[in-house]
């Protein structure tokens, strides 16, 4: 990997990282990317985020989505894991507690590929602070 | 197929499900299908959106509309109005406190601005295993700007500025610390992170290291760069796998990029970090013992002065600060002193996380800003208390900290008016009671905790603690006298006064808080012999209620000690004598002949 030598190439690289992002978000064709992240801290793995994460890499392939499967740290609902964010193209994100395979199943059919909310979600109440907001 | 255009989100927590949520959403399906809506419109229970107190919530999206205090008869006006005729129902909009108006985009609500995220603003955002999405997030361009655009002196003063103090327990100011430890020379200093998290209940630093371990390598280096120290290293307690493997990623991503190592950034500085593992004891968080641990010694303390600054690892100036101290520092360069202290209070700067625990509805991680009353924080935050219950106490700083009541539930939460309180910050445990939880119990579990976890180096904490948890013993077991509270409160004192380090310092707290706030429970147990928490089995008597006893012989076969006598068809007797108060008996009975006094 190549070495980050300036500051200047330090910030270069930070606004690829973002336009990628980017790109990724504000598309709104019905193909472009869903994503989402699975709560992977020890609470959300105890209680089967591992199997949920696997499940969705492979159902979602299966079922040609076309989505990016991320693990990502503590989101803090500790009482509610497996935890995860479901971000579609265009919309806010979505926070689903409780998601074992079924659920995850069923997150696919219904949310992700209809619309259509279901239960367990967790209404998410803090705000985080952004480096450019 | 249901394609539908508008979601209407109803609180199924448990406040929200007391006050009648359930037939809320039916009414909402209801009034929809006369409307012939259902196909476009879609009413979903959520979890709790934590605003219990102007329950029930109904929200609307995509609009983002908040609707506080429905009741079921509201709903035929919400589909009527809102949705067919796209008219917000003003009345049930929710009101700002201060300026009266009514708020329809929940966004601009003040109550999604009582948690704000700065330690833990990348846990559950990034992929913790990639150092690109941290980069993305700002990552590392704090240290680019202090490497390039700061002397080590104007990084101290920035913290200085900031008035962050330590979140390991103590609040010492941070600014301090660094600027004490960068006034000594020596050929090699060291930067060392505290990730031994001890207290029970507390795991915000295995949170922050499990979701965002780059935000406390960044902010080593710049520790390392203020203090001119050349190498960091991490104590982090074996028992943490997970943020070990992900902080072991990190470093290795690091330094292949360049982040770590030599001629970091093109600027000449030098910065490496390793990590060293704890065998899991408490003591090992006091910040000498944790030295001595790494130095491959007993994790035992010793006398302060000379602190760490001076002489720390390996006889050699050292700076030690917690994980959750360290990871905000890089958004404190990032975005000045001088916004980072407009939060919080006067004297406590910034935010704290907090692990909420025990029997509140919301367990988890959340992140206030200092002074958020403890009442915003248990039943605004944490959704309130399990099964309707009343809350009774809430424990705050571990086995160091002490217990408050209701009457500090509008204390404004930061450093000085915890302590005033006689309980203690720590690290950020919280534990909620209800009226199950006996006292004096909670009292004699941290002792218990104490006792396994003191290092045996001084005496007062050695022996005295062990006497504070037998008398503790004697007194959930009824066999203790009223002298003994005195005893218990002369002993705290003189181990408070004498003992070698912050854990003898400190372990005597739970017992005083409970004195002063549940006094009488303490009487209770002495005088009366009775839990009135009904949680000390010892006081506890099983016995069988003879008019409802139909000789069914369930109790008596379910019995580990065979207490139970009586035969078939006749009424059954509890022998007290041999009961060991397992409660067998009662949870099988099903006629409730049995109960507990």
């Amino acid at each position: 990997m190549a070495k980050i030598k300036t500051l200047a190439d330090l910030k270069k690289m930070k606004e690829d990282m973002q336009s990628k992002v980017d790109l990724r978000e504000k598309a709104d064709s019905p193909d472009s990317y869903v994503q989402i992240k699975v709560g992977m801290a020890t609470s959300g793995i105890a209680s089967g985020a591992k199997e949920v994460m696997d499940f969705l890499i492979e159902a979602l392939e299966k079922r040609n989505i076309e989505a990016v499967v991320t693990q990502t740290g503590d989101m803090g609902y500790c009482f509610a894991e497996p935890t995860i964010e479901v971000k579609k193209p265009g919309e806010e994100p979505i926070v689903f507690g409780y998601v074992d395979t079924k659920k995850a199943d069923e997150i696919i059919e219904k949310y992700i590929k209809l619309g259509e909310l279901v239960e367990g979600i967790i209404p998410v109440n803090y705000q985080v602070i952004d480096e450019d907001k | 197929m249901a394609k539908y255009k508008m979601h209407l989100l109803v609180c199924g927590g448990t406040g929200c499900r007391a006050s009648a949520s359930d037939s809320i959403v039916e009414n909402l399906k209801q009034e929809l299908e006369t409307k012939g809506l259902l196909d476009e419109v879609q009413v979903v229970m959520t979890g709790c959106f934590g605003f219990c107190e102007k329950g029930p919530i109904v929200k609307v999206q995509p609009d983002n509309t908040f609707y506080t205090q429905v009741k079921p008869e509201d709903c035929a006006e919400i589909i009527e109005e809102h949705i067919v005729k796209g008219r917000k129902v003003e009345r049930l909009l929710y009101e700002d406190p201060e300026k009266k108006e009514h708020i329809s985009d929940s966004k601009h609500m003040d109550f999604y601005k009582k948690q704000i995220r700065i330690a833990l603003r990348n846990c559950g955002m990034i992929d913790p295993e990639n150092l690109d999405e941290y980069i993305a997030r700002d990552g590392y361009e704090a240290l680019g700007k202090c490497l390039t655009e700061k002397t080590p002196a104007e990084v101290i003063d920035e913290v200085k500025l900031s008035g962050l103090r330590g979140r390991g327990g103590g609040g010492f100011p941070t600014g301090l610390k660094w600027e004490i430890d960068s006034k000594y020379d020596a050929d090699q200093k060291y930067v060392v992170c505290n990730a031994d998290e001890g207290d029970p209940g507390a795991f915000m630093d295995r949170s922050i290291l499990e979701g965002d371990p780059h935000a406390v390598l960044e902010a080593m280096a710049i520790c390392g760069y203020a203090t001119a120290a050349t190498k960091g290293l991490i104590y982090i307690r074996a028992e943490y796998p997970l943020a070990i493997k992900r902080l072991k990623i990190a470093i290795k991503q690091a330094r292949e990029y360049g982040l770590l190592g030599t001629d970091i950034l093109g600027t000449g500085f030098e910065f490496d970090i390793e990590i060293r593992y704890g065998a899991g004891a408490f003591v090992c968080g006091e910040e000498t013992s944790l030295i001595h641990s790494m130095e491959g010694l007993r994790g035992e303390p010793t006398i302060k002065p000379p602190y760490p600054a001076e002489s720390g690892y390996l006889g050699k100036p050292t700076n030690v600060n917690n994980v959750e101290t360290y990871a905000n520092i890089p958004i404190i360069i990032n975005k000045g002193a001088n916004w980072f202290n407009k939060i919080g209070t006067e004297k406590s700067k910034g935010t704290k996380v907090f692990a909420l625990a025990g029997k509140i509805n919301n367990v988890g991680l959340i992140e206030v800003p200092m002074g958020t009353t403890l009442r915003e924080v248990i039943f605004e935050i944490g959704g309130g208390i399990k099964d309707g219950k009343k809350f009774k106490a809430v424990q705050t700083g571990g086995p160091s900290g002490g217990c408050l009541t209701e009457k500090h539930l509008d204390t404004p939460i930061d450093f000085d008016n915890l302590l005033a309180a006689g309980s203690m910050m720590g690290s950020g445990g919280m534990i909620v009671m209800d009226e199950d939880n006996c006292m004096v119990a909670t009292a004699k579990f941290y002792l218990d905790f104490t006792v396994e976890e003191s290092c045996g180096k001084c005496s007062p904490c050695r022996i005295g603690n062990k006497r504070l948890y037998e008398l503790l013993e004697r007194i959930t077991q009824g066999k203790a006298e009223m002298e003994d509270l005195q005893r218990l409160r002369n002993m705290s004192q003189v181990i408070k006064d004498t003992s070698l380090c912050g854990l003898g310092q400190t372990s005597p707290n739970p017992i005083l808080s409970t004195l002063d706030n549940f006094y009488d429970e303490y009487v209770a147990h002495i005088k009366d012999k009775k839990c009135p928490a009904g949680e000390c089995k010892d006081l506890m008597t099983y016995t069988v209620i003879e008019d409802n006893c139909v000789g069914c012989t369930a109790c008596a076969r379910v019995c580990p000690v065979g207490a139970i006598s009586g035969d078939k068809k006749q009424i059954h007797y509890i022998d007290p004598t041999i009961c060991i108060k397992c409660g067998a008996c009662e949870e099988r009975c099903k006629f409730d002949a049995i109960i507990v006094k």
